[in-house]
């Protein structure tokens, strides 16, 4: 055993657990700080090989060591150890085992790698689905990132808007300097931090920056001059019109927040962005450099200085640029002994080094156990040379981040001697400062060692040769690279990886690394929780509910709900021990038979006014409107402009210059701005006013036999005749009398003022119950209108269909000129080989909506079920459905098929009218 | 997000507001048939400076012009459509 890689103060105060086992740490460790610190060298499994994973860097780029903290619902997988802070109880678990961290089972597919080469997705699922059923249990039991919490988050998410004349991301030397100077400018700046600390590079280089007292002086003044600064603050999208994101944690994860609060997202809308992201160190590729003991040099430094962890005792140093012979001063200072320094460059090359250093070298291989490190071999001038070392500390170079200024629509220039893209043009109010801007010089390192084993996606384990592999099988675009490998994707996009990997593809293609091309970095920087996307929204899922104006009347029949929409709205009203179905069946047998009574309110509603109402209704609906005469109304249909049927409902003429328009609940809003789009830019000079109205009036359906009566007696005058309109006074409130069925049997829409519908609503309830039927829902109405053959918007009417499909024809606008008259006109919508509708009879069984109309089984279907359900009279199975030239196949039988549940019923194609074709009960 | 600067409310943020269609794809329900489809289906696809009709949906419901770059997302003019607009 180990003892703590940490000189002894006897400061540790902040208890945590790591895989169950209790720890120590010191407050402002991070979480890979702590574990460091305690000796641990294994934290976690890799993605596909599960190799076993140390931890690499001390920032958010660190690819190996994402761990899951919290626990229940605020557990958060896919956490960086390097970018978590320790808190008194945090408690985190390693990933992507299976079995134990120390044994796991899925390391066998590392040994044996040859079965999952790059592209393995997509060659296992172009191939026999059989296939993909063999590996589907061990691929899903191995493969993923973390685990998503089953349980719902209790933490509450802010969202807030900021904005400032000036945004300064990255608190480092060149962020803070530039945040200062535009604070002294008098301008309004924010700067962010993701770290919890500001400046943290100059406690990691004090000798290559300012005092570090110089950090507090500069933060005080700019708070003095008015400027905001946030730490855990990641600026993780930059959008047009210099618009940035802000995530802020005010928590670490897993913790509990003490306002409730834990994240908190900022729109920024800056006047000036300044981006002072520094950059990233790159790894160097040889055998088995992901192992446990195989650091980034400058992160190596930053546990040294930062946290007084010291990761190893006998260290070997691999580079190519000088920075990482500052790291063999601070491991030095700290009493490790710095055994060599691999420098790939020419002898002569870098700065004056007391130790043992090496040009012309390169690390080629390493080996020791599953926790740590033993032994480092490397290539001198070409000869194989060896050190015992606990610590191969690298650096392959600086890669700047400049992810923001990609995102922001910014170029990209490529620096020949840093080997790396720096920011270059860039059309938003924009600029990039300080080490993002200009990256040391750091030489190419051609590797060394077999390139099976050299990692250069760390996350995705992605190695030299599957980047060959991709090369070899043709995916030789930047952008196939990535897709066939997975290379940059996941938690950390490539942060360390990419420029390894495009080196090695343009060394294959015998080009510059720039000509080889670049994939895009996309927002967010670094992973982002749903919860702070939905802010607030987070407990409702972000939609919000509508209730019915008559909401608490419903309530009191305890309904079950349906949302429809935004809407809820009662399905069925059962009746003590009665199944939804049943009391479905039972509500409209009632209006069948006697009466019922249903809420409408939900329906779009419009009101159409003034001298070109009608005019600009005739361009709207594809029936002609004008002709109706006044008190009269009819249903209509409205088309897209390319003819295919967009809405339906009914139209009244309520006065001489005054129409309502009704059209579906799923479609009002769809048909508002539709309405608004027609009269503002088609006609806007038309003298005609367009009030939506869906929620000035409640309606009420009352359907049935006893339905005339009713009214009759309620409001103490003749009720309207079928499609005729009339103004009445019901139980003391005005109403708006429609005349019109969905149901099949005689209906009346009973239009009152959503605020005063309650006593309408009570006295034909009252009226019903006394008739012997009650309240139905949407599913006896759905059965009632399927045996009547009405179409519906979403079922039949679904977006594909034209007006003769539907059988609607007839109807259309003789004189045209509506929109989708031209549409209409394409031929291929009057070709045989349509789907049309048409009505189903089951010979045996019951038909299950969605089914596929088949001659025989295995063959091509012929149509679809849209809807299904049961007779009201006898209960037997009736569907409507849409089917291949299908008014011409009356009385063919089919079979209507659904394999995924396993049934399929021999059904007779008939007319979509299954009840009361004649229409004489409506009429009435 | 785009700022977008509407005539009546001021700048105003792109959520406000509802993309509509661009102005070369209105259909004219008088005109000829061919020339309708052609509008509806065979379209320009600029990269650089394009009319777009655009809604303040959540402001002052205004529809508006946007004179938009496609490539910038620059925007170089507003201006109201509709009745209000007419002289
Ligand atoms: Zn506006």
């Amino acid at each position: 055993m180990r003892g703590p890689y940490r000189a002894a103060d006897g400061g540790e105060t902040v208890s945590f657990s790591f895989d169950g086992v209790p720890l120590k740490a010191r407050p402002g460790d991070t979480l890979a700080a702590a574990l460091l610190a305690n000796g641990i060298g294994l934290v976690g499994r890799s993605f596909k090989y599960h190799r076993p994973r140390g931890i690499m860097a001390a920032g958010v780029e660190e690819p190996n060591a994402l761990v899951t903290v919290g626990e229940g619902g605020r557990a958060e997988p896919n956490t960086r150890a390097t970018d978590l802070f320790v808190y008194d109880g945090l408690v985190a678990t390693s990933q992507n085992h299976w079995l134990s961290l120390s044994h796991d089972a899925g390391a066998v597919i590392g040994l044996a790698s040859r079965a999952l080469p790059a592209g393995f997705y997509y060659k296992t699922f172009f191939g026999p689905a059989k296939r993909w059923l063999r590996y589907e249990v061990p691929i899903r039991r191995a493969a993923g990132l973390g685990k998503a919490p089953a349980e719902r988050d209790p933490d509450g998410f802010a969202q807030r808007a900021g904005f400032c004349d000036v945004l300064v991301v990255g608190a480092g030397p060149a962020g803070l300097k530039a945040a200062l100077d535009a604070a002294e400018g008098g301008a309004r700046v924010m700067l962010v931090e993701q770290d919890a600390v500001l400046g943290a590079s100059l406690i990691r280089d004090p000798e290559a920056g300012r005092d570090p007292a110089w950090i507090e002086a500069a933060a005080a003044r700019i708070r003095a001059l008015g400027g905001r600064i946030l730490t855990r603050t990641t600026a993780s999208g930059y959008w047009d019109h210099n618009f940035v994101t802000l995530a802020e944690r005010l928590v670490e994860p897993g913790a509990i927040p003490p306002h409730g609060i834990a994240q908190r997202l900022w729109h920024v809308r800056a006047g000036k962005v300044i981006l002072a992201t520094g950059a990233l160190e790159r790894p160097i590729p040889f055998s088995d450099n992901d192992r446990p003991g195989v650091m980034l040099s400058q992160a190596v430094r930053t546990y040294v200085r930062r946290f007084g962890v010291v990761p190893g005792r006998r260290v070997v140093i691999a580079t190519n640029n000088d920075d990482a012979y500052r790291t063999a001063d601070a491991l030095a200072e700290a009493g490790a002994d710095v055994v060599a320094i691999l420098d790939a460059r020419p002898a002569g090359s870098g700065p004056a080094s007391p130790y043992p250093t090496h040009f012309d070298a390169r690390p080629a291989g390493v080996s020791g156990t599953r926790h740590h490190l033993k032994r480092v071999t490397a290539l001198v001038g070409g000869r194989e040379q060896g050190w015992e070392a606990d610590l191969l500390a690298v650096s392959g170079g600086f890669v700047p981040v400049v992810h923001l200024h990609m995102q922001a629509g910014g170029k990209l220039d490529w620096n020949e001697a840093a080997q790396a893209f720096v920011p270059g043009p860039i059309a938003q109010a924009c600029v990039t400062v300080g080490g993002a801007a200009d990256p040391p010089p750091a030489p190419p390192v051609t590797p060394a060692g077999a390139p099976k084993k050299s990692f250069v996606d760390f996350q995705n384990d992605v190695t030299l040769a599957d980047v060959d592999l991709a090369w070899q099988e043709g995916y030789r675009s930047v952008e196939h690279l990535k897709r066939y490998t997975t290379l940059g994707m996941a938690t950390d996009q490539g942060k360390t990886s990419n420029i390894v990997a495009l080196s090695r593809l343009a060394e294959k293609q015998g080009v510059a690394v720039p000509d080889a091309g670049v994939t895009t970095f996309r927002p967010p920087y670094t992973p982002v929780t749903m919860g702070v996307l939905a802010g607030t929204a987070a407990k409702s899922a972000g939609a919000h509910v509508r209730r019915l104006p008559l909401h608490d009347a419903h309530a009191r029949h305890k309904p079950v709900w349906q949302p429809t929409g935004h809407w809820f709205r009662p399905r069925a009203y059962p009746l003590e021990g009665e199944t939804t179905t049943a009391a479905a069946m039972r509500e409209a047998k009632a209006v069948r038979q006697h009466v019922g009574l249903t809420d409408v309110s939900t329906l779009a509603k419009f009101e159409v006014s003034g001298p070109d109402a009608a005019a600009l209704l005739e361009l709207v609906c594809a029936t002609a409107v004008a002709t109706l005469k006044t008190g009269r109304g009819r249903y209509t249909f409205m088309l897209r402009e390319d003819g295919m049927v967009f809405d339906d409902g009914t139209v009244w003429r309520i006065a001489d210059d005054r129409y309502l328009l009704t059209s579906s609940t799923g479609g009002a809003d769809r048909m508002a701005t539709h309405l608004s789009y027609v009269r503002n830019t088609l006609r806007p000079e038309m003298r005609v006013s367009v009030v939506n109205v869906q929620e000035h009036h409640a309606a009420v359906a009352l359907a049935g036999p006893r339905a005339k009566a009713i009214v009759e007696t309620l409001t103490g005058g003749e009720p309207p005749r079928h499609m005729s309109a009339a103004r009445a006074t019901l139980a003391g409130v005005p109403v708006l009398v429609l005349a019109a069925s969905y149901s099949g049997e005689r209906a009346f829409e009973i239009y009152a003022e959503a605020t005063a519908a309650l006593p309408v609503w009570s006295a034909l309830a009252a009226a019903v119950a006394a008739a012997g039927g009650g309240p139905y829902g949407l599913d006896a109405m759905d059965l009632l209108r399927i045996e009547k053959g009405h179409v519906l918007v979403g079922g039949e009417v679904d977006g594909r269909t034209t007006p003769d499909d539907m059988g609607l024809r007839t109807m259309l606008n003789k004189a045209g000129g509506y929109i989708g008259a031209a549409g209409l006109q394409r031929p291929a919508l009057s070709e045989t080989g349509r789907l049309q509708l048409v009505g189903l009879e089951a010979l045996d069984g019951a038909i299950l909506e969605g089914a596929m109309l088949i001659a025989a089984e295995g063959e091509t279907p012929h149509g679809h079920v849209t809807a299904a359900g049961r007779r009201v009279a006898d209960e037997g199975s009736i569907a409507l459905a849409l089917l291949r030239d299908g008014r011409a196949r009356h009385g063919e039988t089919l079979i209507a098929s659904s394999p995924m549940r396993g049934a399929s019923t021999r059904v007779r194609v008939a007319a979509p009218h299954f009840y009361d074709a004649a229409g004489e009960r409506y009429r009435g | 997000m785009y700022l977008i600067p509407c005539p009546h409310c001021g700048p105003r943020a792109q959520a406000e507001f509802t993309y509509e269609r661009t102005t070369d794809s209105v259909v004219d329900p008088a005109g000829p048939v061919g020339t309708a489809m052609g509008t509806l289906f065979t379209r320009a696809n600029p990269m650089g400076m394009d009319d777009e009709i655009w809604r303040h949906t959540y402001g002052c419901r205004a529809w508006l012009v946007l004179t938009r770059d496609r490539l910038t997302h620059a925007i170089a003019a507003v201006r109201t459509i509709g009745p209000e607009a007419l002289p």
